[in-house]
């Protein structure tokens, strides 16, 4: 239950719902590929906040654990995005989210 | 009642720090907005007792990532005026998103609301006098040491793929840059020509792709 004086893990559940929720807004709004991939990290930390906290909450390592390979998985994600975006501006600068649909077959 | 000082702060600084990471006009603030929200994500997991995993938040993340981030927009020099002209997005995507989060938003509340705000589950057996680090490496190296190994097959494959899309990019350009116009209009020319021979069906959408471009460039 939500109290008012003491700090329970659903504070930190209701935090990573709104962040989550901030970083899917950002990812749909915005067209620059980079603050897209910032949105995405947004995200992740949310997932990752929330893991920690249930982690808490069931006396368990499991979701700790998570939490090292989220990132790994996001810094492999992340060098990867951006060696493509780097590629992908170099040929067209100013390229936008948008602007990769050139890309369909 | 420290702890909520704590959580108040922390969790203020991810917040605004994430409005910022949306809002910001320029990619660089964007990057320092995520910065204050990593940090305060670092702080929450001090908090509850992930004090590895909050040093491994800032080193990676604050420390790497966004570092990165910066390098390349920096590299790419995209935090110019012209690149912010076509954003933000009109008004019927935005509605869209605010739909989408405020829904993703809802459905997470309602069904952690639904358990009354407790996890149900197996209960580990943590125990609070071992240091979380001790017993994260464990269970990394015994109940999750597959998967661990595998992580490292993809950094390595992650490192590899970036090499080789970078160092493509960057001789291209070396070689091509004398007669890069030329190279250009000869490379548009031919695949006008193609398509023409091909007759092909999806050329509407190639002029809808094209179309945006012509309009930034357009643009002073």
């Amino acid at each position: 239950m939500i109290g008012v004086d003491v700090v329970t893990p659903a504070w930190y559940l209701a935090l990573g719902a709104v962040l989550f929720s901030i970083g899917t807004f950002g990812l749909l709004v915005r067209r620059n590929p980079l603050v897209m991939f910032m949105c995405v990290e947004l995200m992740l930390n949310a997932v990752t906040l929330t893991f920690v906290t249930f982690s808490r909450m069931l006396r368990d390592t499991g979701g700790q654990s998570i939490v090292v390979f989220v990132l790994v998985v996001a810094a492999a994600e992340v060098v990867v995005g951006l060696a493509i975006i780097v590629a992908l501006l170099r040929k067209r600068p100013g390229a936008t989210a948008d602007d990769v649909a050139i890309l369909e077959g | 009642m420290i702890e909520l000082a704590v959580f108040v702060i922390a969790g203020g600084a991810a917040l605004v720090g994430a409005v910022g990471v949306v809002a910001s006009r320029n990619p660089v603030h964007a990057a320092l907005s995520l910065v204050g929200t990593l940090f305060g994500i670092a702080v929450l997991f001090v908090a509850q007792e992930a004090n590895f995993l909050a040093a491994v938040q800032v080193i990676v993340y604050a420390g790497a990532i966004v570092v990165l981030f910066l390098f390349v927009i920096m590299l790419l020099g995209v935090d110019r005026a012209e690149n912010l002209r076509v954003e933000p997005l009109g008004g019927g995507q935005r509605v869209t998103a605010g739909v989408v989060a405020l829904g993703v938003l809802a459905l997470v509340l309602t069904t952690l609301a639904s358990t009354g705000w407790e996890a149900t589950g197996v209960v580990g057996e943590v125990d609070e006098a071992v240091p979380d680090i001790e017993q994260l490496g464990e269970a990394l190296f015994t109940r999750y040491v597959y998967a661990l190994e595998i992580t490292s097959v993809l950094l390595v494959i992650a490192v590899v793929a970036a090499v080789a899309l970078a160092r493509r990019g960057g001789r291209e350009e070396e070689i091509v840059d004398p007669g890069q116009a030329e190279r250009e209009a000869e490379i548009g020319e031919r695949m006008a020509a193609a398509e023409a021979r091909a007759g092909s069906p999806n050329g509407e959408a190639d002029e809808r792709a094209a179309a945006p471009a012509e309009a930034e460039e357009a643009a002073p």
